[in-house]
């Protein structure tokens, strides 16, 4: 381009420059807006993180630093702190759970629905959608009822129940997708090579797709570990991390609930750093 | 196997735990609410609607939905517009921007908590800048607004997300030579943004209020973090039913109530931003 520019009219070049400027001023404005935009969104989760390794006298210090002091009072605290461990290892027990049924009740789902037409497809898919416009953590207030006659109440596994039912809808939408994205004239390839439908989807189908299902796994898993409302209504001795912060709120000091904020937020963050490049397709195709 | 029966083979688990987790709770949670000791009734509503609480958390919840959803609105679609006209850098950026999609409403209130506090990073900061000389508590059960402004902060901090999300992924179905036409007519690029990106918007538009407006009625968490008590809220209220007031009865009618305005907003929004008859594939 800067060959040509002496070629042109010294108008055009004046112009040419001005036009330059102005570009120049607008990345400029857009590259400050972008940078106050991702520090609105780290900046509170780096306080927090801050809170969570000072000291505890640090932490209802008056005025604060900004900067930790990387001290692991406050962190050892709350993982000595009576029922937290207990609590953890729930969390961590009830997302895994949620995490295995809802991809294995939710995927075979998803292949019926991409590979198949059948009488009552449009139904299903309707209430799947449907669980969609209910607030369904208050679903949990009726189960918490119905437990208590099947032995369910206050177990790991009664909540992990409730947690798969706000996860397997999105994992029934995103495998269908998924294996949408396969073409059939790769299985029936494999078919007419001798292989059954089950080798030809466990050969031909299931590496195409496997990315996919785990990161809507590891989708399912962040739903739970999250969930609040739940966890508290159906846990009493068997609490989760959520339910645990949650009941304590009233009685406990500040540094246990920062800790406690921060062990939180660390593995969803770290876990959805996994799954990044699958976020969007996946919101995208769940919400269409 | 017979081809025929499989796909309700592979749809019966997934069916079957829809009919016993979602659709019996959901006709339960009616029953005990119209019911107490096995009579039908409307003794629940009358005690739920006759507690001070009630309209307070009824109005706390409505109207924080009102301010936030807009607000957010707007927000996720500056950023999205932000973010379709990036090059180098959009992935990180996304990526960053969707942070709070991983984060429980429990944690992000007890974020919020750790900024607004009396000694607090915001006191903290108004103090090194010479503006504030000692802390100030600005939690407190007196200050309503400022409890209203906190949980409507720590809402939209952590909950625009899902709607830049949504909203991001239907800019990408969006064709590119709409807007170049558009461009080559000569319409500026909030002309653009307004006649030819939000009509053609309108389908994610419509789901990320949806969902949005949904979720801002279950706000629970955040609101227990930030205010305690002192600010009611439909779900707060629930939850003090069902295990303080000991009223399974009344907590299910709140739930009704919240299931009651979730499904009128959804109806709104599918009555507001319906697809034209003519552009419907």
């Amino acid at each position: 381009m800067t060959a040509t520019r002496p070629l042109r009219a010294p108008v055009a070049s004046y112009d040419t420059t001005r036009a330059l400027e102005l570009a120049t001023a607008r990345r400029w404005l857009t590259a400050a807006v972008v940078t106050i935009l991702c520090l609105w969104v780290l900046v509170p989760i780096w306080l927090v993180l801050v809170n969570a390794l000072s000291t505890p006298a640090e932490v209802s210090g008056w005025p604060k630093s900004f900067l930790p002091s990387f001290a692991t009072d406050s962190l050892a605290f709350f993982i000595g702190f009576r029922g937290v461990a207990d609590a953890l290892l729930n969390s961590v027990t009830v997302a895994a759970i949620t995490m295995v049924l809802s991809i294995a009740i939710g995927a075979p789902a998803g292949y019926a629905l991409a590979r198949f037409d059948f009488a009552g497809k449009n139904a299903f898919r309707i209430l799947v959608l449907m669980t969609r416009a209910f607030p369904l953590p208050l679903l949990a207030l009726p189960l918490a009822v119905a437990y208590i006659q099947v032995g369910l109440d206050d177990t790991i596994l009664g909540l992990a129940f409730v947690h798969t039912m706000l996860a397997m809808p999105f994992a029934v939408l995103i495998t269908a997708s998924l294996f949408m994205g396969v073409p059939v004239e790769l299985e029936e390839a494999a078919w007419t090579l001798g292989c059954t439908r089950l080798q030809a989807f466990v050969k031909v189908v299931l590496p195409l797709v496997s990315p996919g299902i785990a990161a809507s796994a590891v989708f399912a898993f962040v739903v739970s570990w999250n969930e609040v409302f739940a966890a508290a209504v159906l846990t009493i001795e068997n609490r989760t991390l959520t339910a645990f912060l949650l009941q304590s709120l009233n009685v406990s000091p500040l540094h246990l609930k920062f800790a406690g904020a921060a062990v939180l937020v660390l593995p969803a963050l770290l876990f959805l750093f996994a799954v990044r490049k699958y976020l969007f397709a996946m919101w995208g195709i769940a919400n269409r | 196997m017979p081809s025929r029966a499989l796909p309700y083979l592979l749809l019966a688990p997934a069916a079957l735990f829809l009919a016993a987790f979602f659709v019996y709770p959901a006709v339960q949670v009616a029953l005990i609410a119209f019911t107490r000791g096995d009579e039908p009734t409307l003794a629940n509503f009358a005690r739920m609607a006759g507690h001070w609480k009630f309209d307070a958390a009824l109005w706390n919840t409505i109207l924080l939905a009102a301010v936030v959803v807009p607000l957010q609105l707007a927000l996720a679609l500056f950023m999205g517009q932000i973010v379709t006209r990036m090059g180098r850098g959009r992935d990180l950026v996304l990526y960053v921007f969707t942070i709070p999609l991983g984060i429980s409403d429990l944690a992000a209130g007890i974020i919020w908590l750790a900024i607004l506090e009396q000694n607090g990073f915001l006191n903290s900061f108004l103090y090194h800048l010479g503006l504030l000389e000692s802390p100030v508590a600005r939690l407190s059960y007196q200050n309503t607004l400022g409890l209203f402004v906190a949980v409507a902060l720590a809402e939209i901090w952590r909950a625009t997300a899902i709607m830049l999300v949504i909203l991001v992924a239907g800019m990408g179905l969006i064709p590119k030579e709409y807007d170049e036409a558009a461009q080559v007519f000569g319409a500026s690029p909030w002309q653009r943004f307004v006649k030819v990106t939000l009509p053609l918007l309108r389908p994610s538009l419509q789901t990320a209020l949806i969902l949005r407006t949904i979720l801002a009625f279950e706000v629970f968490a955040v609101v227990a973090a930030l205010a305690g008590t002192s600010m009611p809220m439909l779900m707060g209220e629930t939850y003090a039913w069902e295990f303080q007031l000991q009223d399974r009865g009344v907590a299910a009618s709140y739930a009704l109530v919240i299931l009651g305005i979730s499904i009128a907003s959804t109806l709104v929004f599918l009555w507001w931003l319906r697809s034209p008859k003519e552009a419907r594939a």
